[in-house]
C-alpha cells in the first residue's frame, strides 16, 4: 500500500511538472516571434481567439502568479482555451473527438505487442538456440530499427494501395454510421488492423529480447533447478516458476515504454489519416495552433501517467516483496 | 583465435581488434563506415539536390537511379545530401545526450543525499513524460532549424542515461579504490573524473551508440511532422515532402522507401556494433563463449550449462 501511495505521489509531482512546463514554455519564448505571430494571426482570426492566444502567451496585465493560478484552475476544470485551427471550438472538445481512437489504437497495439513479445521471449529462452531463438530476435531488432511511421507507409503502400486488402485510411468507412453492431465493429477492426500491426512489428523485438534475457538468467537459478529436480513438468517450471519472476523487468519497462509507443503511434496515425491525437497534432503544428498543441501534450501526458500508475498496481500484484514492505 | 580478452593492446587498437573478432560488430562497423563515407564525400558526387532535373514522380531509371520527387528533384541526390545532415545531428545529439546524462547521473550518485533526491526526481519525471509530445511543444515555440531540433532531442533524451549512470556510480562508490582515493585526500572532482568515470567507458560508449540511434529516429519523426526546417534537406524532411506530395496514394514508393531503409540500416548497424561491444566487454558473455568453444573442441554439443568449471579443463 505504501509503495502504491508513494508512486501516486510521484505521478502527481510529474503531472505538476508537466503542467508548469506547459505554462512557462510560451512565456519563455523570445518576445519578437510572439508579436510576429500575432501580426500574422491578426487578419485571420477573431478578436476572441486572439485574446485566448494572448492569455496562452501571458500577454495580459495580470501578474505571472495570478496567471499561473488561473491557468491551473482552468486545466483542472478541463478548460484548455480555444483552438485556432478549429475556431471557435474549445480545445477540450477538439481533443475529445480523437481521444477514443488514440487510446484504442495505442492501447491495443501495446497490449498485443507486450503479450506476443513476452510469450515469444519465453519460448526463445526455453528452446535456447532453437528456431525461435535463432531467427526472431535479430529479425525483430532489424524491423525495430525502422521508424514506425515508415513501416506504416510501406504497409499502407503494399497492403492498402497495391493489394487492396485493407482500407487506405480513417477509422471507419464513410458510408457507416457509428453504432454498436457487427458491421461497424468489423469495419473498425479492418481499418485498425494495419496501424496496429505496424506498431506491434516495430515494438515486439524489445519485449522479446528483455523477456528472453531475463528468462535465461532466471532459468539458471537455484529455485528453478530445484523445481526441475522435484520432477515438475517442464511447462510448469517454465511458466509458473520462471516466467512469473522474469516478467518483473518487462513490467517495469512497460510503463516507461508507454510514452514512447504512444509517440510512435501518433506518427502512425498521421500516415493512415487515423482521426486520433496524432492527426490533430499535425493540424495544430501546421496552423500554429498553440492552445491545441499544449492541450494534446497535457492530455497525453496525464494519460501516460495514469497508465503508469496502473502498471504499478500490476507490479504490486506480481511481486510480493512490494506488499511485504508495507 | 584466443578466447581470453586482450589486455596487451589498449585503446584504439584493442577496440579495432575486438570489432574484427566479433561478427556482429564487424557487420555493424562496415554498415556504419559506408554511411560515413557517403555522408563525407557523397554530396560532391551526386550533384545539386535542389535542382529540378526532370518530370516530377518519375520511377527509377538509368538517368535517375532512384527516380524523381514530387517536385522533380533527384531522389538519390536528396538522399545523399540528407545523409550528411541527419548523421551529423544524430551523432552530435547522441554525444551531447550522454554528456548531460553522465554529468547529472554522476553528480547525483556521487554526492547523494538531497542533491541525489532532487536530481533523481528530475530525471524520473523526464522519463515518465512522453517524449514526442513534449518535443513537439518545445520545438513549435522555437525557430525551426538543426539547433532547435538538437536542443529538443537532448531535452527529451538525457534522462535515461542519467538514471543508468547514477546507478553505476552508486555501485562504484562503495568499492575500495574509491574509498582509498577519498582517504588519500583526492578532490571529489578528481575522484569522479579520474576514478569513477573511467570504469564506465564501455557503458558510456554503448550509451553514445544507443542515444545516436534514438536521436536519428526521433529527428526523422519530428521532421516528418514538419517541425524541422522544411527547406533543408534531411532524411526527415524528405519523408515529410513524400507524405505531403501524397507519394503513397500515387504509388511513388521510390520517394519514401530508400530513406526509411537508410534510417533502419544505420540504426541496425549501430545496434549490431553495440551488441558486439557488449559481448566484448561483458565478462559473463565472454565466459560463456569461451566455455562453448571449449566444449566444441572436445567434440561435445554446447548446451545450457554454467561455465563454473572453466579452469579444470
Amino acid at each position: 500500500m505504501r509503495f502504491v501511495l508513494r508512486r501516486l505521489g510521484f505521478y502527481l509531482v510529474a503531472a505538476w511538472a508537466a503542467l508548469t512546463l506547459n505554462f512557462f514554455l510560451p512565456r519563455l519564448m523570445p518576445g519578437d516571434p510572439a508579436s510576429a505571430l500575432f501580426a500574422r494571426f491578426a487578419g485571420r482570426v477573431s478578436p476572441e481567439a486572439l485574446q485566448a492566444l494572448r492569455e496562452t502567451f501571458g500577454l495580459t496585465d495580470a501578474s505571472i502568479f495570478s496567471q499561473y493560478v488561473t491557468y491551473l484552475r482552468h486545466v483542472l476544470t478541463g478548460e484548455f482555451g480555444i483552438s485556432v485551427a478549429y475556431f471557435p471550438t474549445p480545445v477540450s472538445t477538439v481533443i475529445g473527438t480523437g481521444l477514443f481512437w488514440t487510446i484504442f489504437l495505442a492501447g491495443s497495439a501495446v497490449l498485443v505487442s507486450f503479450t506476443l513479445g513476452t510469450l515469444l521471449g519465453i519460448l526463445a529462452a526455453w528452446r535456447r538456440r532453437g528456431w525461435v531463438d535463432t531467427w526472431l530476435p535479430s529479425t525483430f531488432v532489424f524491423l525495430g530499427a525502422f521508424p514506425y511511421f515508415w513501416l506504416a507507409m510501406v504497409a499502407l503502400y503494399v497492403f492498402g494501395f497495391l493489394l487492396g486488402w485493407f482500407p487506405l485510411g480513417h477509422a471507419y468507412g464513410d458510408d457507416l454510421a457509428p453504432g454498436f453492431n457487427l458491421t461497424f465493429l468489423t469495419d473498425v477492426a479492418r481499418h485498425a488492423a494495419l496501424p496496429i500491426a505496424t506498431v506491434v512489428i516495430a515494438t515486439l523485438g524489445g519485449w522479446l529480447l528483455t523477456m528472453r534475457n531475463t528468462m535465461i538468467g532466471v532459468l539458471g537459478s537455484d529455485y528453478v533447478n530445484l523445481a526441475r529436480a522435484k520432477g515438475l513438468t517442464p511447462s510448469r517450471v517454465v511458466l509458473r516458476y520462471a516466467a512469473r519472476n522474469a516478467l518483473l523487468p518487462s513490467v517495469t519497462g512497460f510503463g516507461m515504454a508507454l510514452g514512447y509507443v504512444l509517440g510512435g503511434s501518433l506518427l502512425t496515425e498521421i500516415v493512415f489519416s487515423y482521426p486520433g491525437q496524432g492527426y490533430l497534432l499535425v493540424q495544430a503544428v501546421r496552423n500554429q495552433d498553440y492552445p491545441l498543441m499544449q492541450g494534446i501534450f497535457l492530455v497525453i501526458t496525464l494519460a501516460v501517467l495514469g497508465a503508469n500508475w496502473l502498471v504499478d498496481l500490476v507490479y504490486v500484484w506480481l511481486d510480493p516483496r512490494t506488499r511485504e514492505a508495507s | 583465435m584466443s578466447s581470453t580478452p586482450s589486455t596487451a593492446v589498449t585503446g584504439f587498437a584493442a577496440w579495432w581488434q575486438a570489432i574484427r573478432r566479433d561478427r556482429k560488430a564487424t557487420i555493424g562497423a562496415i554498415i556504419l563506415a559506408v554511411f560515413l563515407l557517403v555522408a563525407g564525400v557523397g554530396p560532391w558526387l551526386v550533384g545539386d539536390p535542389d535542382a529540378l532535373v526532370g518530370i516530377p514522380l518519375q520511377p527509377p531509371s538509368t538517368s535517375h537511379w532512384l527516380g524523381t520527387t514530387g517536385q522533380g528533384q533527384d531522389v538519390l541526390a536528396q538522399l545523399v545530401a540528407g545523409t550528411r545532415v541527419s548523421l551529423a545531428i544524430g551523432f552530435g545529439v547522441g554525444l551531447t545526450v550522454v554528456l548531460v546524462g553522465a554529468l547529472v547521473g554522476v553528480t547525483a550518485g556521487y554526492l547523494g543525499g538531497r542533491v541525489d533526491a532532487l536530481l533523481s526526481l528530475l530525471f524520473n519525471v523526464f522519463l515518465v513524460i512522453p517524449g514526442l509530445p513534449l518535443a513537439i511543444v518545445i520545438a513549435a515555440y522555437l525557430p525551426s532549424g538543426p539547433l532547435t531540433l538538437g536542443f529538443v532531442l537532448v531535452v527529451t533524451g538525457w534522462a535515461w542515461n542519467a538514471r543508468v549512470v547514477r546507478a553505476q556510480t552508486l555501485a562504484q562508490r562503495k568499492r575500495d579504490f574509491v574509498a582509498a582515493a577519498v582517504v588519500a585526500g583526492e578532490s571529489s572532482f578528481r575522484i569522479v573524473t579520474r576514478e569513477i568515470l573511467p570504469t564506465m567507458t564501455s557503458l558510456l560508449l554503448a550509451q553514445v551508440i544507443g542515444s545516436t540511434v534514438y536521436a536519428i529516429g526521433a529527428q526523422v519523426g519530428l521532421e516528418f511532422l514538419g517541425l524541422g526546417d522544411v527547406s533543408t534537406i534531411t532524411w526527415g524532411t524528405n519523408l515529410y515532402w513524400a507524405q505531403n506530395d501524397s507519394a503513397l496514394l500515387t504509388g511513388a514508393w521510390w520517394t519514401f522507401a530508400p530513406t526509411g531503409l537508410c534510417v533502419a540500416l544505420v540504426g541496425f548497424g549501430l545496434t549490431m556494433l553495440n551488441s558486439g561491444f557488449d559481448e566484448i566487454t561483458n565478462p559473463r558473455l565472454q565466459l560463456e563463449r569461451a566455455w562453448r568453444a571449449h566444449l566444441r573442441l572436445r567434440g561435445e554439443e554446447p548446451t545450457r550449462s554454467t561455465p563454473v568449471v572453466m579452469d579444470v579443463g
